[in-house]
């Protein structure tokens, strides 16, 4: 049993790390490059499931709406970094979360009065709807594989990018030290619309992988994005491998805990307290790995400043 | 002093007028201002006072309510047991939450706060016996005495109005007092207040502990007021609720907190109502987004601040 058992909820781990790693990238460039607190960064999230959602209902393909939901998130972030984000730059934290918090609010009603407020279903795309045998004789259902699959590729993707292109340097120069990127020429706001288009095109790129298996409602990107906060800040803010590693860690000790501490409390408690204590106090260990990090690494594991 | 005896004897008259035009409804929800004034009155000490951005503070203030919660139905209904209790058990847990998170500064001080927040919260989703995800039920209001019964709107509306006026009191001698400038000087410039040799560490962790303990008492109020207490009062929305009111109302303003409150409330209150919006005010959240980003945009100093500037103008 166990070993069966360990193998699906390291895959389960792996696959929500990668799509939190996802959310945590814009994040982390955006919080790293222009010190700006984004609240609505989960607006984007929920915003890119939701035009998925129609896209796929408009196409009938799920391929084929995946990039259309893409790109209109992007369009979507940038008209957003335009408009309003852009003033915030210069203010001070606090303006900051306040300016955010208020778009949450906006968009969660404007999400409302454009797709209801019911959840909307979204499929698994044809073809990926049943479970594979891996070997060793599990049974995985093949879409999570698939998700694996897309972030891995992704991760990649960001991790050429980042560390390989001319585009990727400036971005990392605009994180370690931004005056000093613009005193050497760098554009820095063209730069920071950019980082912003992809931040918000991976953000739909979640949402779009992840609304077949969580529900696609308004909301969804509230509670995901304080766990998109704890992976940067658990990797340090600014930093790409920082949210790559911190993301995998949040993913696996949130999903090894819901599965494995029930099972080790039921040894220990009557089944009555187990049951109950359990999902909890897996809830409770992200934080927990959170508040350990910050008090022996103050900056994260990867810090990208100094 | 003008202001305050001006905001005092509207608050006394509120109820009174509201009696009057025959709108009991209005008592309730002036009670529930109160109650937030206090909470983000708390926040203002060490949000706007002591510049430390505690994006926690739902934690104590939740804190308080499931205290007076759990005594209830264990049968412990005495005010005079129950509200010190929530006050001493909030300032327990912000000295054991702010010992951690002051060690940390900036945004990671932020998180941090977020985190224990969020740990508390998930810790009384776990109380089954207390209801769990689904809340708690009191069997009524506290009981104290003295000829008052809180069941009575009015009379509530008073005794929350009393606390939350030496509540200010206090918070007032205190932002003023020897205790304030140290904590004022340590948010202005802390490596320099710890060269003239003021303990920073312990100043700070002082002023986040009165800062819990007043929410805790303001925690305790809120579960009498509806004579229901669930998890959501301590998740990170309504610590960013009670962030917003005090960046609303101004920060490190005296009056930031509470002018903060009201102005959420009832924002939110008059656009629910379906009077001015018709069937759009299912849709309320939307005005109260775009007004609030219309103030960072333009009031950056909030609603007080942009009335000091202008008298002084």
């Amino acid at each position: 049993m166990s070993g069966i058992l360990f193998l699906e909820q390291t895959l389960n781990g792996l696959q929500f790390g990668l799509m939190l790693f996802l959310l945590a990238a814009g994040l982390t460039l955006v919080f790293g490059i222009m010190d700006m607190i984004n609240l609505a960064h989960g607006s984007l999230y929920m915003i890119g499931a939701y035009l998925m959602a129609s896209f796929v209902a408009a196409t009938g393909s799920f391929w084929l709406a995946l990039p259309l939901a893409l790109a209109a998130t992007a369009v979507v972030g940038v008209a957003l970094e335009m408009s309003v984000l852009r003033r915030l730059y210069e203010r001070d934290h606090l303006a900051q979360v306040l300016a955010t918090f208020a778009i949450i609010l906006i968009a969660n009603e404007a999400v409302r009065i454009v797709w209801g407020p019911q959840p909307i279903l979204l499929n698994a795309p044809a073809g990926l709807t049943g479970p594979v045998e891996l070997p060793g004789g599990v049974q995985y259902a093949s879409y999570r594989l698939a998700i694996i699959g897309v972030g891995t590729a992704v991760a990649v993707l960001l991790y050429v990018l980042v560390t390989r292109t001319r585009v990727g340097m400036l971005v990392r120069a605009g994180a370690s030290n931004r005056e000093m990127a613009i005193a050497m020429g760098v554009n820095i706001r063209r730069l920071f619309t950019a980082v912003f288009a992809l931040g918000a095109a991976l953000c739909a790129l979640a949402g779009a992988m992840l609304g077949p298996i969580l529900a696609v409602q308004v909301g969804m990107g509230e509670n995901i994005l304080i766990l998109a906060f704890v992976v940067i800040v658990i990797g340090g803010i600014g930093s790409i491998r920082g949210a790559f590693v911190g993301a995998l860690l949040v993913g696996l000790v949130d999903t090894m805990g819901r599965a494995l501490l029930p099972i080790g409390f039921a040894q220990i408690f009557p089944p009555q307290v187990a049951s109950n204590l359990g999902p909890s106090l897996s809830s409770i260990m992200i934080y927990v790995l959170m508040a350990a990090v910050l008090v022996f690494r103050p900056q994260g594991l990867f810090p990208a400043r100094g | 002093m003008k202001t305050a005896i001006s905001l005092l004897a509207f608050a006394i008259a509120f109820p009174l007028a509201m009696q009057a035009l025959d709108q009991p409804f209005y008592i309730g929800f002036g009670a529930r201002v109160l109650i937030y004034a206090m909470a983000a009155a708390s926040l203002n000490l060490v949000l706007g006072y002591g510049g430390m951005v505690s994006f926690g503070h739902a934690a104590f203030f939740g804190a308080g309510a499931y205290i007076v919660g759990i005594l209830a139905v264990e049968g412990t209904r005495s005010a005079w047991i129950a509200w010190p209790l929530a006050v001493a058990v909030a300032a327990l847990a912000a000295l054991v939450i702010g010992a951690m998170s002051l060690r940390t500064r900036g945004v990671y001080f932020i998180m941090i706060t977020l985190a224990f927040a969020q740990m508390l919260y998930y810790i009384f989703v776990s109380l089954k016996a207390y209801g769990g995800d689904d809340g708690l039920s009191l069997p009524g209001r506290s009981t104290v005495g003295l000829g008052l019964e809180l069941r009575n709107d009015l009379t509530w509306y008073y005794v929350v109005l009393a606390l939350l006026a030496a509540t200010l009191y206090l918070l007032h001698r205190l932002v003023h007092s020897r205790f304030g400038r140290v904590i004022e000087a340590i948010r202005e410039n802390e490596t320099r207040a710890a060269a003239i040799g003021y303990p920073v560490y312990g100043y700070k962790l002082a002023c986040f502990v009165i800062s819990g303990a007043i929410a805790g008492l303001a925690g305790a109020l809120i579960a009498n007021q509806s004579s229901y207490v669930s998890p959501s009062l301590l998740h990170w929305i309504q610590s960013g609720t009670l962030m917003i009111m005090v960046i609303l109302g101004g920060v490190g303003r005296f009056w930031g907190g509470p002018i903060g409150a009201a102005a959420l409330l009832a924002l939110e209150e008059t656009l629910s109502g379906s009077a001015l919006l018709g069937d759009y005010a299912l849709h309320w959240q939307l005005p109260v987004g775009a007004i609030l980003l219309a103030i960072v945009l333009f009031a950056p100093q909030g609603i007080v601040g942009f009335f000091a500037r202008r008298r002084h103008a």
